[in-house]
Order: structure tokens, then sequence, then C-alpha cells
């Protein structure tokens, strides 16, 4: 679905504030693969979801979308933020719609779809709301609906659950989850949780900060329908330490040395 | 009250201060006069008022989306602040005549300088993320403009709108200060000018009326048909 080949990006005219943001990374993203890209600040994953959705373009390197190189924004993707970024003056409903407006393809079908998306969301009743009277999460799952709407090929969410709870996290999680299995499409999801990345994706991304490299490629065997209970999974918990050894492994072990006791 | 009692006890003349009883009572009996004279001010009022904001909105657009536009505009939008309007009304007079263009453009040379500013911050409050969604939507600028920045910017264009709708009101008494045959600063002159002080004040109370009235309406607009825009103040 999506190939990544030896892209390098990097920030900056000027040479001594220049930043490498990524350098020469590939990956591939297959049809219906759910892929989470985990990293330390500065990795370089929102600017990977920018490249891809075509954003942004890369210093070197090319990105195959179906086999079309990406030259500049796709409509293909879907885009979720870590902020929920409504429109203030329009209505739940409207929101969900607004893709669609934007590129006049507004239609019966579509309004059902957005009917159907809210119904899914668990938000049935609430589309002549506006943004400023739904909690953090509701306003977050109208943001997934946005990004559904047209049925894109690719989901590109970017940390969206970071702003949230951790107890409506494990909700918003579950959310998603039954939003793929209805409509399965390829879904990158960047996140900061080590948990959250092993318990949705199918594959997790490891990334190394400053420049952002492909540390590692971790498969997640873990059975679907996924639920929290998989915590106490063998799975799970191999997964989660290879995660974690490589995003703290480059540190020197912490150690918390005993207090010494005073000298009278 | 205190007012009142003071002129009593004082026995100040009327020619100095009048007691608000007097002042009403005088404004009574020169209602139809003042009413001519309010409906004078006001249309310079809400002339000024217009223009300001058909230059603002697409001034505030061009500072924002075209840097080029920026470096241009920039310097004369601040040059045209620092030029004093009240030095510059009797100029306007001389070049435009004694009717009411200079009046109007003495207005909108006082208020639209506000808006502008407050618009252009709007403009470019629109979140990044916002934008690019936008952007992934294949919107150009000037779609971006009119479906996302725009509605952005319209609790920022509110704000511009009650200090412009008061600041119109200063600019209309400015220009009819300088010349003018009707208005209510032409009213206070007039009235000053033969020692009728209660008219004279009847006159500052109307105006301040009418400025009270104006800024209600542009908040009553903002309530009816921007309610989000409040919330969003808030």
């Amino acid at each position: 679905m999506i190939r990544i080949e030896g892209i390098t990006h990097i920030f900056g005219e000027e040479a001594d504030d220049r930043i490498t943001a990524l350098e020469n990374v590939s990956l591939e993203f297959g049809p219906s693969e759910f892929v989470a890209v985990v990293g330390a600040s500065g990795c370089g994953k929102s600017t990977l979801l920018r490249l891809i959705a075509g954003l942004i373009r890369p210093t070197a390197g090319r990105i195959l979308l179906r086999d079309q190189l990406v030259a500049g924004p796709t409509t293909d993707v879907g885009l979720v933020f870590q902020k929920p970024t409504l429109l203030p003056w329009a209505s739940v409903l409207d929101n969900v719609l607004f893709p669609l407006r934007m590129l006049g393809e507004l239609s019966k079908g579509g309004i059902e779809r957005a009917h159907e998306l809210l119904d899914l969301s668990g938000l049935a009743g609430f589309e002549r709301r506006m943004p400023d009277e739904l909690s953090g999460g509701m306003q977050q799952r109208v943001a997934l609906c946005r990004g559904l709407i047209r049925d894109p090929a690719v989901l590109l969410m970017d940390e969206p659950f970071a702003a949230l709870d951790a107890l409506t996290r494990e909700e918003m999680g579950e959310h998603l989850l039954n939003l793929w299995t209805t409509r399965p499409k390829t879904v990158i999801f960047v996140t900061h949780s080590v948990p959250e990345a092993v318990m949705l994706s199918d594959r997790v991304v490891v990334m190394s900060p400053r420049p952002g490299r492909v540390a590692d490629i971790i498969g997640v065997d873990l059975p679907r329908p996924r639920h929290q209970d998989m915590e106490a999974d063998d799975e799970y918990q191999s997964s989660t330490r290879r995660i974690r050894e490589h995003i703290f492994g480059a540190r020197r072990p912490r150690t918390f040395p005993k207090p010494q006791a005073k000298v009278a | 009250m205190i007012w009142d009692l003071s002129v009593r006890v004082f026995a100040i003349p009327v020619y100095l201060l009048p007691s608000p009883g007097r002042i009403l009572e005088v404004v009574w009996e020169h209602r139809a006069e003042v009413w001519v004279h309010s409906q004078a001010t006001l249309f310079t009022v809400l002339a000024g008022f217009a223009l300001s904001i058909v230059t603002a909105i697409p001034l505030a657009a061009i500072l924002t989306l075209s840097p080029l536009g920026r470096a241009a505009i920039y310097p004369l939008l601040v040059l045209s602040q620092s030029i004093p309007k009240v030095a510059l009304a009797p100029i306007l007079v001389l070049l435009l005549g004694t009717n009411i263009l200079p009046k109007i453009i003495i207005t909108f040379l006082i208020a639209f300088f506000p808006l502008v500013i407050s618009t252009a911050a709007g403009l470019a409050a629109t979140p990044v993320e916002l934008l690019e969604l936008g952007r992934s939507l294949k919107a150009n600028r000037i779609k971006e403009l009119f479906r996302i920045r725009l509605p952005y910017a319209i609790p920022f264009l509110f704000s511009g709108l009650k200090m412009a709708i008061t600041l119109s009101v200063i600019g209309a008494i400015v220009g009819e200060f300088v010349a003018a045959d009707q208005g209510l600063g032409y009213l206070m002159t007039s009235a000053l000018a033969f020692f009728n002080t209660p008219l004279g004040y009847g006159a500052i109370v109307v105006l301040s009326l009418l400025a009270i009235i104006l800024f209600q309406a542009v908040c009553l607009v903002e309530r009816v048909f921007f309610p989000w825009s409040l919330r969003m103040q808030n």
C-alpha cells in the first residue's frame, strides 16, 4: 500500500540550524495493516506522517502510495491530529462532512455514512451539537469520523489520544479498532505510549531520535479482536519489553542509590 | 443626585453647569432639531464604519497571507496611524469641501486600524493542523481563506468591530467639529457658542446614548448570528 524508500528529511536552510528529522528511512505498510510508530520526542514521527500525506516534500528519497509517487497533498489519506481541531462554527455533523464539502463531494450517501460513523463512535444524537459542548474524548471521536468520512485507503494518526486521560484512551482505542474492523484500511498510528502501540497494532516501528532512524520493527502476534485483558499475555509482555529496551536501552541503566546513613 | 444637589447648593450658573433635569428639558424642547442632527451623525458613523469593514478585511487578508503584501502595507498602515487624525481633518475639508465625504474619511481613518489588526491576528491564529487538513483536501489559498481562516477569525473580527464602532462615533464627532452644518458635533459647538450650555450637554448625552446603542447592536449581531464566537472567547 505504502512504500517509503530511503527518505531523508532535513529542516532549515542555513547550515548551522539544519536539523535532520529523518535519515535514510525505508518502510513498507501493507493494505489493511495497523502499524504503530513509537519513539522518543524528536525522532521524526510526525514528519513521517506529513511526508506520507504529501504535506511536505522529502529532502531525499521517495514515497509511493498505491504505486503512485506522492508529489503533493493527497486526498487518499485521512488525517487525525493530537488536538481534535474541529471547526468551532460547525455542528458535529458538519464537522464530519467538512472533507466532502471542501472537495465538492457532498451527497446523500455521504450524509448517511456520516451518521453511520457517528453511530459506531457512540455519538448518535449529538449530530446537531457544537464542538465546545462535547468532552475532549467525544471531540476526538468526531475528528476520527471526519478522518474516515471519505473512507480513505490510509488513515494517518498523529498521537491522536495523547491529550486524553488514561481511561478515555483505552475507550478510544476500542472505538478505533471497531471502526477499523468494519472498514479495514492501512492505519499508521504515531504514539508515545508503548502499551497503546502494542495493544492496537499488527507491527510496531520503533524509531530512534536525532536523526530519526528505524531502530526495529516488532510484530505483535496477539489475536484479534483485542481486549485489555491481553496485557497479561506473554506476547504482550515480551513485545512491550523489547520496545522499551530499544527506547531506553541506549541510555545508561538508571540506578537509584540507597540513601546513605548520616554519620554522626 | 450629587450633580443636581451641588448645582442647587452652590448656585452654579446654568451656562457653566446645568442640572441634569434642565439638560433633559432642553433636549426635549429641541427634540426635532436633536433628531435631525442625530440622524446626520448616525449616517456618518455607519458610513465610516462600513468603509472600515470593507477595507480592513481585505487588508488583513493580504497582511496575513502574503509576505510581500505585508512588507508593502505594514509601513503605510503604521504611518496612517501616526498622523494625528484631528490635525488631518481641516486639510481633508480643504481638499474635499464641507460635505459629508471628509467626515466619513476621518471616521474611517480613526476606526479601521484596530479592525485590521484584530482581523489579521484572527487569520493568523488558525491552528496549523486545520490548515494542513485543508491542504490535504486540495484547498487553494482562496478557499483556505474563505472556508477556514475567515470563519476562524470571527471572534477576533468582532472584538475589532466593537472597538471600531466606538471609534467611529469619535471619528464622526471630530469631523463634525471641524466643518459641518449638521450632526451632533455641530449641534454641540453651535449651542455652546451661543451659551446654550444645557443643549451642548444634551448633545453629549444623546451622543453617548448613540454610542451605547451601536455597541450593543454589534454585540447583538454576534450573539444572534455567531453564538459560538462568544463561547470561544470565554
